[in-house]
């Protein structure tokens, strides 16, 4: 099927951009937090990627699962997360999902089919195939799990073993790979030898679907014709998108390393602007509408953030310090 | 003056000028220098012998033992101690076993960032050294000091067995040292980083601090309290314990790890089977709570033992 078949509408279109937007503005203010060292543990943007990971987030549906990875804010944001818990993550308040016990990229509300990820890359491909599979084991059919994983996270074992395993079940998995060229500071040429990443794909005997991470369009289309596939039982789905991390690998970083041919290559380009710069073209909005779209997402964004700075922090009186959900097992025995 | 996190640096570079065995690789160790630049320069210093690894920790450990059975000296880095679980199997069932089942040792380093920092939340916190040691071919170090870091790797590399080198994060930039020893105290004895009377506490890495400081303030209140500093929690130096526990007749343990099965635990069972006699009141320890790492701050540095917790049950100990 070609890509062309999935139909990206100017609406849909226009929906991805303002989702990638508010998700530049959010990671902006969260940058500008820590650098006056508000945030709470570390802070690794998506800046570049908003383009693939808003089409991810964006062709799922309600009891659709998605585990998202460190760089996707926008699609988390596509997939119902809000501004609001973003920042009461960031922020260590008490009243976000994590209660103060994670933070940051690995909040999920995994009751909802956001998952929460682990540091350790690769796992939650596993995770997710296995929630497919007891939504085949209970006779749910329609549902389509999808995780994201970076070029380095493609070199870890519970990335091949869990793509393996989707494989042989046929399970409705998309695996999106952001292939920005670099695993913090490791370039792809010391992270595989394959021609492309793509080529795994025939390797686990699973369909794979090139994207240009910069371009949001092919982006839409690509994730579009991929859920599709996996929806219709097609098994799993890897998508490669190729692009380049336009941010050091976290804010403590300058990612001096980064290659300035690869930056001043297409593969630099800035996706947000590219599609700022398509709409524009398009004549989908005018530059004082899209002005208006940003002042909006600032606004929103910068209230929220005043919001949450007065919300009160975990107390470690209240917390119950249980890691067990039964409360029966819980043991008490003197260790201070 | 020298950080901890300096030392380690030295260590490697010593052990790469001084024996040609010895390689370096992991995650963005090389021209990078390492997540925390515990490798800085090293790349560019020994051109050939310092590699960034692919992101795969199972393959990194495995490659370390098939390079120890051919005659090298690798040390690997784990981007983080938490990460050298993905490599569990390789260190294990692997670089454990081999000496045992054919006579081959397998002189292996696995570094490993360790312990908790602020903000680290449950992935970027934990301290292994019971998970470790618990498995029979292990050696299991844990430097509390800029000088242990340095010499202790550096023999760590001499040692022709695995060496879990659990270096801990808290202390790499504030701990200095005005200068590095040649030599210090063999791997596997502990140290008594205090001398007192009335009661001792056995602790290791970054609780060695916390400890001090609690001890310290114990002085004011007239108590004088031994520390014995375990520096290798495998072998442990049960003799040390023991003759600092005949002195004083009561124990304390402290350590940043959960409590269950931990080296608190052991010491307790050693001291408690083997110097039953020398205690006069039941020995106590102070563990992390038995929960994964919080990640807020504000959890986090009640989740670990601290000075003030220490010092608690330190006064509890005492007057019972
Ligand atoms: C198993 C494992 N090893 C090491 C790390 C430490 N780490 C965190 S992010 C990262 C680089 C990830 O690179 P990539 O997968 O390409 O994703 P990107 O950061 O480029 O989005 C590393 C090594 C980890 N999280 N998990
Ligand atoms: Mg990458």
């Amino acid at each position: 099927m070609p890509k062309t078949s999935a139909a990206v509408t100017q609406a849909d279109y226009i929906k991805a951009y303002r989702i990638m937007l508010l998700s530049r503005v959010l990671e902006e203010k969260l940058a500008s937090l820590y650098r006056a060292g508000m945030i709470k543990g570390g802070v690794f943007l998506g800046r570049g990627q908003e383009a693939l990971s808003v089409s991810v987030g964006t062709h799922l549906h309600r009891g659709d699962i998605f585990a998202p990875l460190i760089r996707d804010q926008a699609g988390r944001l596509a997939f119902g997360d809000t501004v609001l818990d973003t920042l009461r993550t960031y922020l260590g308040s008490q009243l976000g999902s994590m209660r103060g016990r994670d933070g940051n990229i690995h909040r999920g509300r995994p009751r909802d089919g956001y998952y929460a990820m682990i540091s350790h890359l690769g796992a939650m491909i596993p995770a997710v195939s296995g929630a497919l599979f007891a939504r085949r084991l209970k006779g749910e059919s329609g549902v389509v799990g999808a995780t994201c994983i970076g070029d380095g996270g493609t070199s870890t074992g519970a990335f091949h073993e869990g793509l393996n395993a989707a494989a042989v079940e046929k399970l409705p998995l998309i695996v999106v790979v952001a292939n920005n060229q670099y695993a913090y500071s490791t370039p792809n040429s010391r992270q595989y030898a394959c021609e492309d990443l793509l080529d795994k794909a025939a390797g686990y005997g699973v369909t794979g679907h090139k994207a240009d991470g910069t371009n949001l369009l092919d982006c839409l289309q690509t994730l579009r014709l991929a859920v599709r596939n996996a929806r219709e039982g097609g098994g799993p789905q890897l998508v490669v998108a190729d692009l380049l991390r336009l941010v050091g690998h976290g804010e403590h970083d300058d990612g001096q390393y980064v290659d300035p041919k690869l930056k001043a290559s297409p593969l630099g380009g800035d996706c947000l602007a590219l599609a700022e710069h398509h709409i524009l073209e398009q004549g989908w909005a005018t530059a004082e509408e899209h002005a208006a779209w940003r002042r909006e997402v600032e606004s929103e964004v910068n209230s929220t953030a005043d919001r949450v700075r007065r919300e009160p922090t975990p107390d470690p009186e209240e917390d119950d310090w249980a890691a067990l959900s039964c409360p029966e097992y819980r043991e008490h025995y003197a260790t201070s | 003056m020298i950080t901890y996190l300096e030392a380690i640096r030295l260590a490697q570079q010593k052990a790469l000028a001084t024996d040609p065995r010895v390689f370096l690789y992991g995650q963005d160790i090389g021209n990078f220098g390492g997540a925390f630049k515990a490798t800085k320069n090293l790349s560019k210093e020994f051109p050939g012998r310092v590699f960034d690894a692919p992101l795969s920790e199972d393959a990194i450990v495995g490659m370390a033992i098939g390079a120890a059975i051919e005659g090298m000296r690798p040390i690997v880095e784990m981007q983080f101690a938490d990460f050298s679980t993905c490599g569990l199997n390789q260190i294990v069932n692997h670089a454990a076993t081999l000496y045992y089942r054919t006579g081959v040792p397998c002189p292996i380093v696995v570094r490993l960032p360790s312990g908790g920092t602020s903000g680290g939340g449950p992935f970027h916190s934990q301290s292994m050294e019971a998970l470790y040691a618990h498995y029979p071919g292990l050696v299991v170090l844990t430097p509390a000091t800029v000088e242990d870091a340095y010499t202790m790797l550096f023999d760590a590399v001499g040692l022709d067995d695995p060496v879990i080198f659990c270096e801990h994060k808290f202390l790499y930039n504030h701990l200095k040292a005005d200068s590095l020893p040649e030599t210090s105290l063999p791997i596997g004895k502990a140290r008594l980083a205090r001398t007192g009377r009335d009661a001792t506490i056995v602790t290791h890495g970054a609780m060695l601090h916390e400890s001090l400081a609690a001890v310290t303030e114990l002085a004011e209140d007239g108590f004088e309290i031994e520390i014995v500093d375990l520096r290798s929690v495998k072998p442990l130096d049960t003799d040390t314990v023991l003759a600092s526990v005949a002195r004083t007749g009561r124990l304390l343990c402290v350590s940043e790890e959960w409590p269950w099965g931990g080296v608190t635990a052991e010491v307790i069972a050693r001291v408690s089977s083997e110097g039953f006699g020398l205690l006069d009141v039941a020995p106590m320890r102070v563990n992390a709570k038995d929960t994964p790492v919080p990640y807020h701050p504000d959890l986090w540095s009640v989740h670990r033992p601290t000075a003030s917790t220490i010092a608690a049950a330190a006064r509890r100990l005492l007057l019972s």
